[in-house]
């Protein structure tokens, strides 16, 4: 029960990332290219993705647990330092180059489209590297995301 | 190249993209951060990590193929740039995704309907670099 409740989830989201536009990295860059061809579609997206969440966890969070955990997993860190802000920084010029982000691949691995895996296996090399960076084993239990 | 402004099909999408934001809430009490999950599937150690992502990913990739099979039509794919700029591309979103423990589902979504301070941080700042990338590569550099 719990995993197919995880699979529609997974199918929602997915069919949210193919319908908004955002597996087309040309509509992506597009978004980002106000003094070129422009294109304000992903406004929307993070515009109705927004109000969604914003309601639906306030009204998630009223209940004492999730429906098949035992405790909500919510990061509580306030922390504003360098690597916050350098990474983030790192992650915008990387979505500025390809066009392509983590939750728009992923779902767009079912198009079948070779670009996505190449996109993807180079995104888990830059995972990878990160934890080499920060001194943690590439496989054990500090995973920070 | 020009693409149609879809601001129908976006808000759509759009919406759906933070019902499944809220479901993954509902059941398993986690954020929906892509980057975390594709972590958590790539050094994944042990079963239990890998198969509720495992899972969730599945019903993620199944969706483009529902779509096909239901409009006949694929979610269209349009790449302006060259297999080098992907590679590229995609080690840095990798790399800054880890660093930055984030990224626009996990910051950009999750986090900001959370309202949490560092994702007030963290998504203005990729959204102002990669507008800044995107006009010196293609403005700039004329890609």
């Amino acid at each position: 029960m719990r995993l197919i409740f995880v699979f529609l989830t997974g199918l929602v989201f997915g069919l949210g990332i193919a319908i908004s536009g955002m597996m087309n990295p040309a509509k992506v860059l597009n978004f980002f290219d106000l003094a070129g061809t422009w294109d304000p579609s992903l406004a929307f997206v993070m515009g109705g993705a927004l109000v969604v969440t914003f309601v639906g966890y306030r009204l998630v969070w009223r209940r004492d647990a999730p429906l098949f955990a035992s405790l909500f997993q919510i990061p509580t860190s306030k922390v504003i330092d360098t690597k916050l802000i350098g990474g983030s920084a790192l992650f915008g010029i990387g979505w500025g180059i390809a066009g392509f982000c983590p939750g728009a691949a992923i779902p767009a691995i079912g198009t079948g489209r070779w670009e996505v895996l190449l996109f993807l296996g180079a995104v888990a090399v830059g995972l990878a590297l990160a934890r080499i960076l920060q001194g943690q084993p590439l496989f054990s239990r500090s995973a920070n995301a | 190249m020009e693409t149609a402004f879809t601001p129908f099909a976006s808000l759509s999408g759009g919406l759906l993209i933070g019902f499944g934001a809220v479901l993954l809430m509902l059941g398993l009490g986690r954020i929906m951060g892509a980057t975390g999950i594709m972590s958590g599937l790539v050094f994944a150690k042990n079963t239990a990590e890998l198969s509720w992502r495992a899972v969730l990913a599945a019903g993620m990739i199944l969706a483009p193929g529902l779509i096909y099979a239901v409009t006949g039509n694929m979610p269209a794919i349009d790449v302006p740039i060259s297999p080098l700029m992907i590679v590229i591309g995609g080690v840095i979103v990798g790399l800054g995704a880890s660093l930055g423990s984030g990224c626009t589902s996990g910051h950009g979504v999750c986090g900001l309907s959370r309202m949490s301070v560092r994702s007030l941080v963290a998504v203005p700042t990729f959204m102002v670099t990669a507008a800044i990338t995107v006009f010196v590569i293609r403005h700039m550099f004329g890609g």
